[in-house]
């Protein structure tokens, strides 16, 4: 029998410390990886994370509060982090979540509206002039989106109606078109076809020349931020949120019903109204109850969102389940 | 591969699995869910489940391409944690955005047509869970228990079409992972194709 060596006998390790040594490696790489995890999955899937910088909004007033008008919701607003880290802007972004981010930095600089069509006086404004036409008012709507979220926003701005009063719609306007800008290199999510660019919408003149309807430029006393529609959008709180054309660079009267983007890209799942109806059905899903963003727990929604007492007049007569 | 690395690898599947819901809990706990925090659970769990279902019927094509025989072990971890993150998924939705509310939650489920296609995948996944154990597999022998488990497709067809259904116009992520499950799907189809598995053969972990 040969004599075992000497040397790597004492070279081996001691089997205690070896399992120890290695179960202390392998518990290291288990913590290391599950770090590592959980970083990727963060990096992956987070929401919303940021602040938006605001520019005060000159001469902001307060309409006269009356009970009636809905100019006021009673209700506690949103906040402003949320409402500006949570909406739709495919134009941006699919992901709610992810519409801040990528319109951050968006350049409105030199931004003109055209108002256009059946009116009497056609006019090219740069969105100074549009701005000076009335003073922003505070008003606070409740917002409901089709997606059944909905929100309490301290909007500024003036009735469009004070606008349609300059330009003088003539005789034959019975709706009013709104355009959205059109480019992709500022509005990175328009380089997909997810939806048929520009987004384009529409009002019936009496709807459009409604008190409550708002062309808003600002959110909290602050300049509109990209990601809600700088520098100018549409605020119809009795319609679901998508009625709500933002970076409106054109605004046409005309006779006829003009086309709307979600009515074409689901004719059946949306219609020209829009107008919040908890008793109509969205196909897919039910529209009866909706998530108050900053609350917990489902609220039932309100018929035109709870200004019914001020538009039900419009739709006297109208079957709200054909025209949805 | 011996026993001690194996041990060592299921570890490392089981832990990192488990991460995702940790840090939902911990996100949650933290109020750090954003603006939608029951929407924000309900898509990530919904994401983990369709995610561990696809990594599961990855195992035995990645197995059979890379000749890495020992990594089977993790299937039946990946698995039960597709059906844990789906439960979740279910679970929250009934609990927080229906209230606990069964006549809400069926309602709901009626109108929304993705909903059944959901709970279709999601049941099938219960049969699955149940018979994962060694004792199972041996009670029902490989064959028919490779057979029972020929669901887990059914179930990841029924997440894809489910998750395609609820999109409201982006379809361009569902259909990603269509194509990724068309591809898992299509190779089983191909490799049965090319050699047809003799009656009763191979194990029960063989089959999938
Ligand atoms: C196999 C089982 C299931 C899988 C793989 C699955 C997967 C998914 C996925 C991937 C999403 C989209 C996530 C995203 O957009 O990021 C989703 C959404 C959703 N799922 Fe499931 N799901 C399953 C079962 C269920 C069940 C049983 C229910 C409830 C009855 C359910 C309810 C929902 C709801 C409510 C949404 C969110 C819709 C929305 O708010 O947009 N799912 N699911």
């Amino acid at each position: 029998m040969q004599e075992p060596d000497k040397i790597s006998q004492r070279e081996i390790t001691d089997p205690a410390v070896y399992f120890n040594r290695r179960q202390f490696l392998q518990t290291g790489i288990l913590a290391a990886s599950a770090v590592a995890t959980g970083v990727v999955y963060h990096e992956l899937n987070h929401p919303a994370a940021g602040v938006t910088k605001t520019v005060p909004l000159a001469g902001l007033t307060t309409t006269p509060t009356n009970a009636d008008n809905g100019f006021h919701a009673a209700e506690p607003a949103t906040s402003f982090q949320d409402i500006t880290h949570y909406n739709n802007f495919y134009e941006f972004s699919t992901d709610k979540e992810g519409v801040a981010a990528a319109a951050a930095g968006f350049n409105t600089r030199g931004w003109q509206v055209s108002v256009e069509g059946l009116v009497r006086h056609p006019r090219v404004f740069s969105l100074a002039e549009l701005l000076s036409l009335s003073p922003p008012e505070e008003r606070i709507y409740r917002m409901r989106c089709v997606e059944t979220w909905s929100m309490v926003i301290p909007w500024a701005g003036y009735s469009l109606s004070k606008l349609l009063d300059v330009v003088e719609p003539l005789e034959g306007a019975r709706y009013v078109a709104f355009e959205s800008l059109l480019d992709p290199q500022r509005m990175p999510g328009q380089r997909a076809d997810v939806l048929n660019w520009p987004y384009v919408e529409g009002l019936r003149l009496d709807e459009a020349m409604h008190p409550l309807t708002l062309l808003a430029s600002g959110i909290y006393g602050q300049a509109l931020p990209p990601q809600d529609g700088a520098p100018l959008r549409l605020v119809v709180p009795w319609k679901y949120g998508f009625k709500g054309i933002k970076s409106i660079v054109k605004i046409k009267l005309v006779a006829e019903q003009p086309r709307t983007t979600w009515s074409e890209a689901g004719p059946n799942e949306y219609g020209f109204y829009a107008n919040v109806n908890p008793h109509v059905d969205h196909p897919r899903w039910s529209q009866a109850t909706e998530q108050r963003i900053g609350q917990s727990g489902r609220r039932p929604t309100l018929m035109f969102n709870g200004y019914e007492a001020q538009v039900g007049h419009l739709y006297a007569g109208l079957d709200l389940r054909a025209n949805f | 591969m011996n026993d001690h690395d194996l041990r060592f690898a299921k570890r490392l599947v089981l832990l990192n699995s488990a991460v995702p819901a940790v840090v939902l809990g911990w996100d949650a706990w933290h109020h750090q869910l954003g603006a939608n925090p029951v929407n924000f659970a309900i898509l990530t769990t919904g994401m983990l489940a369709l995610v561990f279902l696809l990594l599961t019927l990855l195992v035995t094509p990645l197995r059979v391409l890379s000749g890495w025989n020992w990594i089977i072990f993790s299937r039946r971890t990946l698995g039960l944690y597709a059906f844990f993150y789906a439960a979740l998924h279910f679970l929250i939705f009934f609990s927080l955005d229906r209230g606990f509310s069964v006549a809400s939650t069926v309602s709901e489920m009626v109108q929304r047509k993705y909903l059944l296609v959901g709970i279709t995948g999601l049941l099938v996944m219960v049969p699955l869970a149940v018979t994962s154990t060694n004792a199972m597999i041996k009670r029902l022998g490989g064959k028919r228990w490779r057979a029972l488990h020929r669901l887990a497709y059914v179930a990841a067809v029924a997440g894809v079409i489910h998750y395609y259904m609820q999109v409201k116009k982006d379809v361009r992520q569902p259909l990603a992972f269509a194509a990724v499950l068309a591809i898992l799907l299509g190779y089983r189809w191909w490799a049965t194709l090319r050699r047809p598995v003799p009656a009763g053969a191979g194990k029960a972990g063989g089959g999938l």
